[in-house]
């Protein structure tokens, strides 16, 4: 990875890469939607079906991942908040595997002991954690070990708007601009903590310009573009890359779904998201790649099919796997002497 | 620990440091943060010397920011570093017990133990000075109670050097407390048991392992950190008296080396459990518990336990005193067990 130049231009794969992806992790959610309403219908019962347990969905959120993820390596670390699929499926996590972890099975990440929420899988260095802000402080850890160990590796912690105003947000940028450390925090506006609009729980209106309290560089991206968020990665990347240390981004991103499945979302108007989908980065970027002369359409029609492909394996993969044994409760506590 | 080593009286804080000087030099992985740990040395002289020795780039004072120090910590034992870091009081858990408990504790667990958290917390307990409600706690149970890291707390200088190096080359996350009034600080009371001989070169005391400071046949007086001190001098006051006490030092409280304490409990028939923190649903109702399911007809006495009575710690002395286990209130506790 080019740790000196800031990448004026998209290049060609990488373009191509970032479109396929989101065609991915949309399919994969889309997915999602089905297999965890099996078995809640007619009556929702959180713990019933296939997929228990809450489910936090990214659909409309891609271009977050996607912009950032197509700077980083596998030696570059990630952690995600309670909605993770976009970060996870854009980091490279193995998708098979958490698939089977939220469908609770043996084969999966975390042996069926995490979840949806409890994603970790060390080889492409990628964490999640349930708790608002929490993922910040470690990767501001693994940012520190980097820079110890004299590597260029970054870190990447994404959060959501409403987490911005957590201690832990505050403490992490404070902590990582003191010390120059190479961390990029990655604000996801998607306008609702939960039910709770920005406006309503935020002193400022863009979070980006909170980096000044910080002495560091804070970047907005608009309307969920997913090439104005490629660009700002890119410096952020090279900033910290460099040594310069850390920078906050933030990107107006769309939620579609409700802050989770079964959210009866009696908090906003009943055609916005209609009105997001109208503005939908998928499409956007597909004529981008066409107009542009990237991809043709039979190209990107063969990207589409690999990427349903990937997502239909991880899931009939999920599927044919076997529970735990019950007892296994009882293991990994602490890693043996 | 090898009886032929060369040793020298040290006290408790002159012992950790050696511990973690050793481990620094043998281990570039190794590295201390924390607030006040560089030029100051610590505030309870866990890192004297220390900045001196390996400067800013391995000994980090940090901001007054727990969450994030401690949560960076975690995140850089899971990129193969060994930190470790000082939370200055225990009492100070509060504003960072997400990064501690959500994060540290559960991590190997929710990731099947595909991710390792090799790091030392090491954290100041204990009052009887006057510090009152939020700087005297000791909170053994509150850390214990939760599981996924193991909770020690060595009384002894060679405790101190021995399970922080264990603590160190553990491949989990360790809560290391140690008691302030036993690091042999020149500004606290002076206590004999706060210097002792510790051997010169690294070694290991195994963690969930209690230690038998005194045998005894009359009755077992189970302690940790100060209250082993005050149990080892009421035991001599209970021998004036014809009572001949064992006195249990438990070291560790997870793991928690429930089987020393039954073999004794077979051997002396009357169980004292004694805490430095609060009584109700702590440590002392664990060790009841466990010789209740297990151990109950060795007893000939009900269990006795003595600890703070379910109220903050207060700052006036005639009232920390009061509520503060002390000698002269485990002797007489034991009397009354050994003579029902």
């Amino acid at each position: 990875m080019a740790t000196a130049e800031i990448v004026k231009e998209i290049p060609v794969e990488k373009a191509r890469w970032m479109y396929e992806t989101m065609v991915k992790i949309r399919y994969y959610e889309e997915c999602m939607v089905q297999a965890y309403a099996e078995g809640k219908t007619p009556i929702f019962n959180i713990g019933a079906g296939t997929v228990p347990g809450e489910m936090h969905l990214a659909a409309g959120q891609e271009p977050a991942a996607v912009g950032m993820m197509a700077h980083l390596t596998e030696n570059d670390t990630v952690t995600a908040p309670h909605r993770p699929h976009h970060h996870a499926i854009a980091k490279g996590v193995n998708l098979k595997r958490m698939t089977a972890e939220i469908f609770g099975r043996q084969s999966g990440l975390g042996k069926g002991k995490g979840g949806h929420m409890h994603l970790f899988d060390p080889k492409v260095k990628f964490a999640c954690s349930g708790i608002i802000a929490s993922g910040l402080p470690p990767a501001a850890g693994a940012a520190l070990a980097a820079k110890m160990q004299g590597k260029n590796w970054v870190a990447v912690a994404f959060v959501g708007e409403g987490g911005a105003n957590a201690g832990a947000f505050h403490e992490t940028l404070n902590l990582a601009a003191l010390w120059k450390l190479p961390l990029i925090v990655v604000v996801e506006d998607n306008h609702y903590g939960i039910s709770v609009p920005k406006e309503a729980s935020t002193a400022v209106p863009f979070n980006d310009i909170r980096g000044v309290a910080y002495g560091m560089p804070g970047f907005r991206v608009k309307d969920n573009d997913p090439l104005e968020m490629y660009r700002v990665s890119a410096k952020a990347v090279a900033r910290a890359r460099q040594g310069e240390g850390p920078s906050l981004i933030e990107i107006e991103t769309y939620r579609y779904l409700g802050h989770f499945q079964g959210d009866p979302e009696v908090y906003r108007p009943k055609d916005e998201e209609a009105q997001l989908r109208k503005k939908d980065p998928i499409p956007r970027m597909r004529n981008w790649l066409l107009e542009q002369g990237l991809a043709s359409e039979e190209e990107i029609a063969g990207m589409e099919a690999r990427a349903h492909q990937e997502v239909d394996e991880a899931y009939a993969y999920a599927r044919e796997s076997a529970y735990p044994q019950p007892e296994e409760a009882l293991a990994d506590l602490f890693e043996p002497a | 620990m090898a009886t032929t080593a060369k040793s020298r009286m040290l006290t408790g804080s002159k012992a950790m440091v050696e511990a973690i000087d050793q481990e620094m030099e043998r281990d570039p992985r190794v590295f201390v943060m924390g607030e006040d740990v560089g030029k100051y040395g610590g505030i309870f002289g866990s890192t004297t010397g220390l900045f001196e020795k390996y400067g800013p780039t391995r000994i980090l004072d940090t901001p007054i920011s727990e969450t994030a120090f401690i949560g960076a910590a975690i995140g850089a034992a899971m990129e193969g570093m060994r930190p470790i870091v000082e939370l200055m009081f225990v009492d100070f858990f509060g504003v960072c017990m997400d990064q501690i408990y959500n994060q540290m504790a559960k991590i190997h667990y929710m990731s099947g133990g595909h991710v390792k958290v090799p790091l030392v917390l090491m954290t100041a307990v204990g009052g009887g000075y006057n510090d009152a409600a939020q700087h005297s706690q000791t909170l053994y149970a509150t850390f214990a109670h939760l599981p996924g890291m193991k909770v020690v707390a060595p009384t002894f200088p060679d405790d101190l050097k021995g399970m922080m190096i264990a603590a160190i080359r553990e491949d989990n996350p360790v809560i290391l407390m140690f008691h302030k009034g036993l690091q042999g600080l020149g500004w606290m009371d002076q206590l004999d048991a706060s210097i002792g001989e510790v051997p010169q070169e690294p070694y290991t005391v195994p963690l969930g392992r209690s230690r038998i400071v005194r045998e005894g046949n009359d009755v077992t007086i189970v302690g940790i950190q100060m209250m082993t001190v005050h149990a080892m001098k009421a035991a001599e006051q209970l021998k004036e008296a014809g009572i001949d006490a064992e006195v249990i030092d438990l070291r560790s409280l997870v793991p928690l080396d429930r089987e020393t304490i039954l073999r004794s409990v077979a051997k002396t028939h009357r169980l004292l459990v004694v805490d430095e923190d609060y009584q109700s649903y702590g440590m002392s109702a664990e060790i009841a518990a466990t010789v209740a399911e297990a151990g109950l007809y060795d007893l000939e006495a009900p269990i006795r336990r003595l600890a703070i009575p379910d109220v903050p710690i207060p700052y006036s002395d005639p009232l920390e005193n009061f509520v503060l286990p002390n000698a002269e209130k485990i002797a007489e506790a034991a009397k009354a067990l050994v003579n029902m």
